[in-house]
């Protein structure tokens, strides 16, 4: 079944390399710079290794926790927001995934969702409360079904190889242009020395060179991975939902909001939905120095999969959109095309009761308790230390129910 | 030397086979799991559909005749044997349960029921992950289906059974009970 992303793979597996090549010559430039031997290059190249074995091993090692952490999500159960955990195992169920995801709600008005985890057995969908606010069932299903997408890839662990490598030749650069601009410039050095030749100054202004245009040219590789990488999400997405308008309408419900989210770093970008806009920072047009392509173009290929829901669908509406494919003709003779679904019934609750679901259900997963008021029925929400010192109901003066959590 | 590219080629084509051979029972194993989610989901329909009946028999009191085809037909699917006789069995299940849906409308009592709308909500998903199992099934079952009919596998492929497609043959069996509010 998933014969389809085997090239996509092999062609991650290019990039990544590409990137160590980078990775290892700017150590070597930066080698050549200290020491212009070939000793010092083969110190620099083995050193830049370290740096990144060592980098990745945090990262990998910390897992996914940090990320998890960092953003302030919590775990919910199933009682505390149905819908939504329904929809994640259901998703599970269509791609087949050996083990339903853990789901974190993170507490923002912000509407984006992301997937962490790299063992198959263990993963995790996080969503904010804004987009469950905002979001119908089918496009809800969308978005997890992207996520689920990402797990599905391998690209949680692919994103992060290669984004914790990308951060290690930026070090290297700006260690080695650092050290020429305080030095003031390798070349002069190695001039007053008694040994220079014309082949080492060479060397030097190669490895200037080198140490100017790697971090430019990972940070390119880099993005444009990520990019296709996301579009290959959208695909799954709708391969797995049969239904590619609930993303498509997801999608553009997402972009026409503009509010920032609290916490995201540039590494962990590429696994949300939509980029995570920082505070002060505009959505800008396309650029190649973006983890996402433009939401304007994931839609309309979206919509262009006119009668069916594969690969080969999604590729050919990606032809007409783009102008060149994504998956690759010989990589798509199974599931090339699927019928499409009709849209979900009718679902209960207008957008009101979503956003109150969407808040208790986080409220709920942060220990937060309930006490009923018997006089005018208001619910009054607060945390267990808070629980105790509340006397009345803050609305009508009456008495308040037992703590129930 | 001749002996050699003779043993080169043959071992060739035995590595060849055993590569085939191991693809089918791959795609085999994957068949079967998209079956057993299948039954996970078949039966966590039958395990929730006694609650339903007894939430909405003190409201329902003058609908006993829904009530009852709803619990046959739950009684008809559990004893059904392998996925022909199963989807129809399924099949007059959901035509039962929408059915039911239905005519619960007529019941605004019942409707603002908490348990019977947490209920609904988890048989609207057991609808949905029916669907999706079977969307993996179906999709697991013919990748399969195609990998042992096609040349050279069809050569050895002489003791895998033909995976049967799950359909559920009802009109209305993989939506969601449509409930207008």
């Amino acid at each position: 079944m998933w014969e389809q992303i085997r090239s996509n793979r092999r062609r991650s597996a290019f990039v990544v390399t590409a990137m160590g090549v980078l990775l290892v010559a700017a150590g070597m430039a930066l080698g050549a710079y200290v020491n212009p031997t070939f000793t010092g290059m083969v110190v620099g190249g083995i050193a830049a290794l370290v740096l990144w074995l060592v980098q990745w091993g945090v990262a990998v090692g910390s897992g996914d926790d940090i990320m998890l952490r960092m953003t302030g999500a919590r775990q919910i159960r199933h009682e505390d927001h149905p819908i939504l955990v329904n929809v994640v195992e259901e998703m599970a169920i269509a791609a087949q995934l050996p083990q339903a995801p853990r789901v974190f709600i993170v507490d923002d008005p912000s509407p984006n969702a992301f997937a962490v985890g790299r063992d198959p057995q263990k993963t995790t969908v996080a969503v904010t409360t804004g987009l469950l606010r905002i979001l119908d069932r089918d496009e809800l299903q969308g978005v997890i079904a992207h996520e689920i997408g990402h797990i599905k890839n391998r690209d949680v662990s692919l994103i992060t190889l290669a984004g914790v490598m990308v951060g290690s030749i930026v070090i290297l650069a700006e260690l080695g242009l650092r050290a020429l601009w305080y030095s003031g410039g390798g070349l002069r050095r190695s001039r007053t020395s008694s040994n220079r030749d014309g082949g080492q100054a060479i060397i030097l202004l190669v490895a200037i060179l080198l140490l100017i245009l790697a971090p430019i040219l990972a940070q390119l590789i880099y993005f444009a991975l990520s990019r296709r990488r996301e579009f290959l999400a959208d695909a799954s997405s709708a391969f797995f939902t049969r239904y590619p308008e609930g993303l498509a309408s997801a999608l553009e419900k997402l972009s026409s909001t503009h509010t920032p989210l609290t916490d995201t770093s540039r590494v962990t970008a590429p696994m949300y939905i939509v980029r995570p806009l920082r505070k002060g920072q505009k959505m800008s047009a396309t650029s190649a120095f973006a983890t996402h392509p433009p939401i304007a173009d994931r839609v309309r290929i979206l919509r262009s999969m006119a009668g069916g829901a594969g690969f080969g669908d999604y590729d050919r509406a990606f032809g007409k959109i783009r102008g060149r494919r994504i998956v690759g003709e010989h990589s798509i003779a199974e599931a090339a095309s699927v019928p499409l679904r009709q849209p979900a019934a009718a679902e209960q609750g207008g957008p009101r009761e979503r956003a109150r679901e969407a808040s208790d259900a986080f409220l709920t997963a942060s220990g937060y308790g309930v006490r009923t008021c018997a006089d005018c029925g208001a619910k009054v929400k607060a945390p267990p230390s808070l629980a105790d010192r509340l006397d009345a109901c803050p609305r009508c003066d009456g008495d308040l129910g037992p703590w129930t959590e | 030397m001749w002996v050699l590219i003779v043993l080169g080629v043959v071992v060739a084509a035995v590595l060849y086979f055993v590569g085939i051979y191991n693809g089918l029972i791959r795609a085999r194993n994957q068949a079967k799991n998209g079956w057993s989610q299948i039954d996970v989901q078949l039966k966590r329909r039958h395990d929730l559909i006694p609650n339903l009946v007894e939430t909405a028999k003190g409201y329902m009191k003058h609908e006993q005749q829904t009530l009852e085809k709803v619990v046959q037909a739950r009684t008809a699917a559990i004893g059904a044997k392998g996925p022909a006789e199963a989807g129809k069995a399924e099949g007059l299940l959901g035509a039962a349960l929408s059915g039911f849906f239905a005519l619960s409308e007529r019941y605004p009592d019942l409707k603002a029921n908490q348990n019977f709308l947490s209920l609904q909500e988890e048989l609207a998903s057991t609808e949905n992950r029916i669907g999706f199992a079977r969307q993996a099934y179906n999709d697991a079952a013919t990748t399969y289906n195609n990998k042992r009919e096609v040349f050279p596998a069809s050569l050895i492929s002489g003791s895998f059974e033909q995976a049967e497609l799950f359909e559920i043959e009802a009109p209305g069996e993989r939506s969601v009970p449509k409930v207008e509010f």
